[in-house]
């Protein structure tokens, strides 16, 4: 079973991991994304690229942020724009995935923007397009499961680009839940993709996949000896279903050994940025001080995302 | 009806037998090999020129899913499969719906199956109660019945007091205990190996302890209770080294392992193939070549195709989603040819595994051989055809096979069961 994400000429016909992307499809997304940065600073904010096309919002999981800044994206590119809440819709009543898919499809969608909560499911959708000759219809992973969420991921490279111009000589640190992390997954590919010399991650054990420096990153349990010298920190998001329980005794001790408090901040370079990929948990993986210092990016990150993603969609279905 | 096989190169591992001779048949048994009995008159010849003759293959598990899972597969349509793959026995795990619990159920299996008259099926009895691990089966009425040992499939025991109860009891009649070695709270959550590809996907992880903390707790109760345990199944070089040390110390412990296993790794699971997903996970590389070695030398007692036929709608499914397993049947010959191919093993070796080790662990006697007076399970099969497996090609009605598409050797010509021509090709 092979990814379908490029067709057959080595193009973007879906997007749905940043494992395997190719260099030059991460960069031509990060340079599309720029001129887009713009428009949100015009009075009238769209674009007519995507004027005519609909855009279905399946959200098989909950999530008001990335489903809004996807939403976003898509208006501003003048697509129409069609929000499915799918966990209390059809699925709910028993029909299956693909079932949802072709009807969506009979409703003559040109792209789907997927959130699911099984590792793979935007592939299958993906997989099942192409097994079925419906190659017009183009699939975004707006977050599967564990396995990757690439917007994200490419929103975080763009913001690192911003800040840093150059990923060929950074230190950078990922800290928190790596295991049930998505974002920390594409972040991963992407930051080795694009050259990242040293990729660390931070957690304790019970937070980190098993055989993860096959990824390409060093680990460190010890916050501290983790961040000396890096040029970026990008926390990860604790979930609180983690927060007790077997992975993690309490949040006041995760707090007290991995929360980022401008204390162990300071051993990073001086010039490190800070960056999360929201929502905060203030106070359990970060400190108030720092999230709202001066280091932190975490709120042009949201902006950047924006951009990104009418970049990736522009790129997949734009004229 | 009297059938004379002629010319085939009869390979019959009990006996050591490997040359080209000639079989004769008689009122479903094997009547003799190389000269005919005095005044024998064939009705029908089959020509076995080039072809392999073999004892009719005996398959340790295979999921025909009657009762319960009626619209993934019938008894039909499987054994059907299991004639075209060769299979004159096999051996079924309790896990239908409802489980294989009652001796009345069991009855009317054998009766269905009897008078589909295809392959022999010897059921494999719960040791449990609705395989919930509470209650003791009626082991000795079942094995009445027809079971021909008792399983959990792949239930598992939670309750150690429980499990050493069953062992016990069984042990109390010398009955067979076979178990898949997996612990429950280690394998909850988890979908594949948890190992780099798991982790790379994302899909939950199922580490090597599951299997080895079970394995360490059978062979500790069997050695206790003195129960006869077979571990089904098994996935890792851990697990095989602690069945190693436990037959060192003395103990009597058999094993197999799937054709699915023997093959492939968690990084054929390629981009969320579901195909791949099965119980126990596909493990490492590393994991897969120990086992191929290890059935090689006779480490691992048998192969099997862990049959599970499963429909569409439950594959084409996220892979946490979907549902474990891949049909087997057809493919047990054409994968034990390749494994044999790849280990440079002898026919004789490599037909050890599927027919009388195989036949040893399910306690048949007149089957799983070729000689004189012998049930005549016949499988005949060009062992030089290549042919590429397909949906089409399947007779399954589960076409769930992580081998579509693959070209794989040997072909069944002929499947004789007790002396009748069940399928030919």
């Amino acid at each position: 079973m092979h990814n379908p994400q490029l067709n057959r000429h080595g193009e973007l016909q879906h997007l749905l991991t940043l494992d395997g992307l190719p260099r030059e499809v991460i960069v031509s997304i990060l340079d599309h994304a720029a001129p887009f940065t713009e428009v949100a600073e015009r009075e009238v904010k769209k674009l007519p690229l995507l004027r005519g096309k609909s855009i279905f919002n399946l959200f098989f999981e909950n999530s008001t942020r990335t489903r809004t800044t996807f939403e976003i994206a898509a208006k501003r590119l003048t697509a129409d724009v069609v929000n499915l809440n799918v966990s209390t819709s059809s699925t709910a009543k028993g029909e299956s995935l693909l079932d949802t898919i072709d009807n969506l499809c009979a409703m003559h969608a040109d792209m789907f923007v997927v959130r699911h909560a099984a590792s793979g499911a935007p592939v299958l959708i993906a997989q099942h397009l192409l097994a079925t000759g419906r190659d017009h219809i183009h699939v975004i992973n707006a977050g599967d499961g564990r396995h990757a969420h690439p917007t994200q991921g490419l929103l975080d490279m763009y913001t690192i680009r911003h800040y840093k111009r150059d990923f060929g000589n950074l230190i950078v640190a990922i800290v928190g839940d790596v295991l049930h992390s998505r974002v920390a997954r594409s972040q991963i590919a992407a930051l080795g993709t694009l050259g990242v010399p040293e990729i660390r991650v931070i957690a304790p054990k019970t937070l980190l996949p098993t055989a993860i420096e096959t990824m390409g990153v060093r680990t460190f349990n010890d916050m501290r000896e983790g961040l000396r010298g890096v040029d970026v920190v990008m926390m990860l998001r604790l979930q609180n279903e983690r927060m007790a329980g077997a992975l993690l005794p309490t949040p006041q001790e995760y707090y007290k050994v991995w929360g980022l408090t401008p204390e162990k901040l300071e051993l990073a370079k001086p010039d490190a940025i800070v960056m999360h990929p929201g929502p905060l948990n203030r106070g359990i993986e970060i400190d108030s001080a720092v999230a709202d210092g001066a280091q932190a990016v975490i709120l042009p990150q949201v902006t950047f995302g924006i951009a990104v993603r009418m970049a990736v969609m522009s790129m997949l279905a734009g004229q | 009806m009297k059938i004379r096989i002629t010319n085939g190169r009869v390979v019959d591992p009990a006996h050591q037998i490997d040359r080209v001779q000639d079989v004769f048949i008689a009122e479903g048994k094997i009547v003799a090999l190389g000269q005919a009995p005095d005044g024998f008159a064939a009705e029908r010849t089959l020509a076995a020129d080039g072809l392999v003759v073999a004892p009719g293959l005996i398959d340790l598990a295979a999921r025909l899913r009657e009762p319960g899972f009626e619209y993934r597969a019938t008894l039909e349509s499987e054994l059907d499969a299991a004639m075209a793959g060769g299979v004159t026995s096999v051996a079924i795990p309790p896990d239908t719906d409802p489980a294989l619990d009652e001796p009345g159920l069991v009855e009317m299996l054998c009766y269905r199956a009897k008078k589909l008259n295809r392959a022999h099926i010897y059921p494999v009895g719960a040791l449990t109660i609705a395989l919930k691990g509470e209650r003791l089966s009626e082991m000795a009425e079942l094995v009445e019945a027809g079971c021909v040992a008792f399983s959990q499939a792949n239930e598992p025991i939670v309750d150690h007091l429980v499990l050493m109860r069953a062992m016990q009891y069984a042990a109390t009649f010398g009955f067979r205990v076979w178990l898949q070695p997996l612990a429950p709270f280690l394998t909850r959550g988890g979908f594949a190996h948890d190992g780099d590809v798991a982790s790379r996907l994302g899909l939950p992880g199922i580490p090597v302890a599951a299997e080895t903390v079970a394995l360490f707790t059978y062979l500790q109760l069997a050695k206790a209770t003195g129960a006869r345990l077979h571990v089904t199944r098994l996935s890792s070089a851990e697990g095989l080294r602690l069945i190693d040390q436990a037959r060192a110390d003395g103990m009597d412990v058999t094993c197999d392992v799937s054709i699915n296993h023997l093959h492939l790794c968690d990084r054929d699971i390629g981009h969320f193939n579901t195909h791949c997903h099965l119980v126990p996970p596909l493990r490492s590389p590393r994991d897969r070549d120990a086992l191929a070695r290890a059935l090689a030398d006779g480490r691992i007692n048998a192969l099997c195709s862990d049959h599970t036929p499963v429909d569409d709608d439950h594959k084409l499914k996220p892979f946490s989603e979907s549902e474990p397993g891949a049909t087997g049947l057809e493919l047990l010959l054409p994968l034990t040819l390749k494994w044999a191919g790849k280990h440079k093993l002898p026919l004789l070796v490599a037909l050890a595994r599927i027919t009388s080790d195989a036949a040893r662990l399910v306690g048949i006697t007149k089957a799983g051989h070729l000689a004189p007076g012998a049930r005549a399970d016949v499988c005949v099969f060009d062992p030089a055809a290549r042919h590429i497996i397909s949906r089409d090609s399947l007779k399954s009605q589960g076409k769930n096979t992580p081998f579509l598409g693959e070209e794989l050797p040997g072909q069944v010509r002929y499947t004789l069961v007790e002396g009748q021509l069940m399928f030919e090709r």
